[in-house]
Formats: C-alpha cells, sequence, structure tokens
C-alpha cells in the first residue's frame, strides 16, 4: 500500500460520467459516436471531429510508462509523500494520462514496463487512477 | 502581409535587482516600463498600444494602463506564460504593419522571491477544464519538466552530463554580468552532484527564482529610424508563435512548439538556422534548451545532446552562443517567465551592447524563443527572428 496523499479531484457536470467510474473501480472512457476516437482528457465532445455524442465505454485498466520521475520534492499535500513517481501511462485503449505509478521500489521503473490501474479511494465519492507494475 | 522590416525595439530594460521586497508589482511594471522609454528615447506621451500577461497585477491591462498613465489605442493581455512577451512583440510589429498603432509598450514583472506572486500569475488553473485530471498527482513544475527529459533520453539517448553542459555553458556567461543571481561558473560534475529534485533533472537544471521585471518598446519604421538614425533598433523580421497540446492524449513529451513556431518565424524572415549569429532559447530548464535548439532546426532532432557537448552554447565563438547574460539558468527569471529577457538579451547583442566578453562578433541576426506554460502538458511557444537591419 502507498502512502500517497488522495486528493480528491475537482469533478463537474462534463466529468460526473468518468469520476462515477472510478469510485466503482472502473476506468471509463468516453468514445466518439462518429469517429470512434478515444477522448482523453474527459470530454463530452469529440475534439477530434465536433461531435457531440459520446459514449462512456470500461478501460482495460491496463497500459505501459511513457516517461517517469521519481519526485524527490514535492508541494503542498505532497511534501511529505516523496519519493513518490509522477507519470505519464499510456493506456492500451491509446490516451497518455497523467497520473502515478505505486512502486516500492522507484528505481527499477523503467520506460516501456506494463502497468495495471489501481483505485485510491477519496473519501468523497470519487477515487484516483494510479498504476502499478502488471 | 508580412510584419518583415514593418516595426523595430527601439527600448530594452531589465530591473537590475534579483529581490525587490519594496516595491509593489505595479511599480516594478512601472520602472521597467520608464527604464525601456528613456532608453529608446521616448515618453510614455509617445505610446498608443500596451501589452501585459498574467503577471500584472489587476483587470490585465485595463488596469495596468491606467495605473501608467497611458491612453492606449491597442492593447493585448495575451497570456502564454513566460513566453507571452514574444507573442506580445509579434502582434505589436503586425497592428503596427497593419497602421492601427506605432509606439507599443510591454511590460513584464514579478515577486516570486520576496512575495507577492505567485509563479503561475493572478489567475490560478483550479477552473479549468483540464484541471481533474492533472492536479491530484503531485505535478509540479520541474518533475513535469523532468517527464520530457526522461522521455528523450529513453527515445535518443540523450544523458544528464549532456543536459548539465547547457547549464555550464549559462554559467559562464553569468560570470561577466554583475546583475546575475547566480555568477559562479560550475562544472558537469557540479550539476551532477547538486541534489535531484525530480528525477532526472538535478537542482543546478532548474532556473533560477528570482523577483525582477523587463520591457520593450516597438516602434514602426519612422519613428525607429529617427531615434538615433536608427542604429540601436532590433528590426523585427519574423514572428511565429502557436501552441502545443496534450494532443487529445497522444503528448509527445520529445518536442516543443518551436517546431511550429520557429518554421514559420524563420519562413517570414526568410533566413535559415545558420543564418542565426545568436540566440535566446528559453532556459527554464535544461531539456527546455536542449528540445528546443533541436525544434528551431540548429540541429537534427535527437542531437541535441552532442550538439551541447565540447562549448557549442559558449560565447563568443561557439557554434550556437545562447543566452549571453546567464539566462533564466544563472542571471534572472523574473516572475517565473523569461521571456522578456530573452528579447532584452538579444537586442543587446544585435547593438552590440552584450558584455564584452561574450559579445558575439557583428551580430547581424539574433533570434529569441519563448516556451511557456509546462513542457510536461501543454506550452505556448513563439519565436522572434531580429536584426540590426530592416531588411
Amino acid at each position: 500500500m502507498s502512502n500517497l496523499p488522495v486528493p480528491a479531484p475537482r469533478v463537474n457536470s462534463e466529468t460526473q460520467p468518468f469520476w462515477d467510474g472510478t469510485a466503482e473501480g472502473r476506468l471509463v472512457l468516453p468514445h466518439c459516436d462518429r469517429c470512434a476516437f478515444v477522448i482523453w482528457y474527459p470530454r463530452s465532445f469529440c475534439p477530434e471531429c465536433g461531435c457531440t455524442e459520446v459514449t462512456w465505454k470500461a478501460a482495460s485498466g491496463f497500459g505501459t510508462i511513457y516517461s517517469f520521475s521519481i519526485t524527490r520534492k514535492g508541494q503542498g499535500e505532497y511534501r511529505h509523500a516523496t519519493p513518490y513517481v509522477l507519470a505519464y501511462v499510456e493506456l492500451d485503449e491509446g490516451p497518455r494520462v497523467l497520473t502515478n505509478v505505486v512502486e516500492d521500489d522507484p528505481d527499477a521503473l523503467e520506460v516501456g514496463q506494463r502497468v495495471r490501474v489501481v483505485f485510491h479511494d477519496t473519501g468523497q465519492g470519487t477515487a484516483l487512477y494510479r498504476f502499478c507494475r502488471a | 502581409m508580412s510584419i518583415r522590416g514593418k516595426a523595430a525595439i527601439v527600448g530594452a530594460f531589465e530591473h537590475p535587482l534579483r529581490d525587490i521586497p519594496h516595491l509593489t508589482l505595479a511599480q516594478v511594471h512601472r520602472e521597467v516600463a520608464a527604464g525601456a522609454l528613456a532608453d529608446a528615447g521616448l515618453s510614455f506621451a509617445d505610446v498608443d498600444a500596451y501589452f501585459c500577461a498574467g503577471d500584472a497585477p489587476g483587470f490585465g491591462a485595463l488596469s495596468m494602463a491606467e495605473y501608467l498613465g497611458l491612453k492606449p489605442r491597442i492593447m493585448d493581455s495575451t497570456e502564454t506564460g513566460g513566453s507571452s512577451y514574444l507573442f506580445h512583440v509579434g502582434h505589436a510589429a503586425a497592428l503596427i504593419a497593419a497602421g492601427k498603432c506605432s509606439v507599443a509598450l510591454v511590460t513584464l514583472a514579478g515577486k516570486p522571491r520576496s512575495g507577492g506572486a505567485g509563479p503561475g500569475g493572478s489567475g490560478g488553473f483550479g477552473g479549468s477544464p483540464e484541471a481533474g485530471f492533472e492536479n491530484s498527482w503531485g505535478i509540479t513544475v520541474p518533475n513535469a519538466y523532468a517527464l520530457a527529459a526522461r522521455r528523450h533520453m529513453y527515445e535518443f539517448g540523450t544523458t544528464s552530463a549532456q543536459l548539465a553542459e547547457i547549464k555550464v555553458a549559462a554559467s559562464q556567461h553569468a560570470q561577466h554580468n554583475p546583475a546575475a543571481f547566480l555568477r559562479d561558473v560550475v562544472t558537469v560534475e557540479e550539476v551532477l552532484d547538486s541534489p535531484m529534485v525530480a528525477d532526472p533533472l538535478h537542482r543546478l537544471d532548474c532556473c533560477v527564482i528570482t523577483d525582477g521585471g523587463g520591457a520593450v518598446v516597438v516602434a514602426n519604421a519612422q519613428i525607429a529610424r529617427s531615434l538615433g538614425g536608427g542604429r540601436r533598433a532590433g528590426w523585427i523580421l519574423g514572428h511565429g508563435e502557436t501552441m502545443k497540446s496534450t494532443n487529445n492524449g497522444r503528448i509527445d513529451l520529445t518536442h516543443t512548439g518551436a517546431v511550429w513556431s520557429g518554421a514559420a518565424a524563420f519562413a517570414e524572415a526568410g533566413v535559415t538556422p545558420a543564418d542565426i549569429r545568436y540566440a535566446s532559447i528559453y532556459d527554464s530548464f535544461t531539456i527546455t534548451v536542449l528540445q528546443t535548439i533541436e525544434d528551431l532546426g540548429f540541429c537534427a532532432k535527437g542531437d541535441g545532446g552532442r550538439f551541447v557537448s565540447d562549448g557549442a552554447l559558449v560565447a563568443p565563438f561557439g557554434a550556437l552562443p545562447f543566452n549571453t547574460d546567464g539566462g533564466g539558468l544563472c542571471n534572472n527569471h523574473p516572475g517565473n517567465r523569461g521571456g522578456m529577457t530573452k528579447i532584452i538579451e538579444a537586442v543587446r547583442q544585435l547593438r552590440g551592447e552584450a558584455h564584452p566578453a561574450v559579445q558575439v562578433p557583428n551580430c547581424s541576426l539574433a533570434l529569441a524563443h519563448g516556451t511557456g506554460g509546462n513542457l510536461g502538458t501543454r506550452t505556448g511557444a513563439a519565436t522572434l527572428i531580429l536584426g540590426q537591419q530592416s531588411s
């Protein structure tokens, strides 16, 4: 288990379906009904083709590390959480998402490693999606 | 319509202080404005266009133009972080070329060292549409730039020692600048031995945090030629601006928006990277410089690490003398925004007014590039090409 803080994200009506999914332990992504683009960050329309019809579908929860930084100096709630790993994970569905990799031995991490999603409850009806080595 | 040769930077001023607890933000704006106008030989009454960014206190240009006593025909509060001021100069040149104004004033001030202004300006980003997907995971400025550094290392074999060469070159320049925040020459080993802030970026891969400010005055060709025969004018020959986004989930961390803004600026100026004698390259971090040099075409993508080795960036005789004031890495990064000082040092070089130890001989053509925002997410990008002659 990690000692990372779990600050609640800012949720609004446009992103509510995504965050409702996290509370249920699911990563749901908006797919464009017209061009099938997997939209990130989540929006109520497709920024690729302009279509305003999207369908929220569960992702596999697997991906690969696109890049990461072992952060030694944090700020705010993360000030005392160092070292922690900020990363971009490329989901198998396509999007590269900003997140944390939860790892006891961060020096063992490498770009390209396979990861799977985990959820950390914020206590406010949402959960943060993070990743650990698959 | 091109802006080439239609307008020139006729005044430039960098606040001499790096710690300014005794002045308000507005007062620093006033001081740098007065300094740039005096440098140009103009007065506040001559100004008919005013530009400021998110560092300005209050309601953008509305508050500041009133405070400064201006009666502008043109106002612009374009906010793209530290690159804003290069956007402003490009906009000013276009508006001058269109006959909408004749003398434009651009100001910057910030006080992150002594307090009074946060790094992101006055607006804050908590309500932005991307906020929920970026703000809960401990993102800082250094660790997001570190993501870009790590990916560049992964794809191209770039090393921490190569990044350190950029700091070393900046420090060799800063030793000649009495106002520089850091004046000690450092070695590659000292950069690598400095504390790791966000792996792979060390403390000495980061820019300084300073109070300060700067301003430039842009005038039409007729006024520019009337001021001292135009000998101190930095003619605006090309400008390009754009943004680099997260591209709807397909962010590419190995390049900056200079890929596009640089190409546009070179095309407008009708010159190539090989023609540039001096370059002010935005240097929030060493990785920012490395990627930008590649993106502007000074070397091939991925070759930046090899390019910056062996003193290529060191003035006056390196292949690409850069940031001869010491840059943001050593001299000054006022308000956490390095774009203004990039323009100012380029103007010094064109005038032959850089420190003699770092003055590039016959510096006929200079480039200034700004990268604002966060390389780990979204950035503004603006490139200016400036010359001693109007054509």
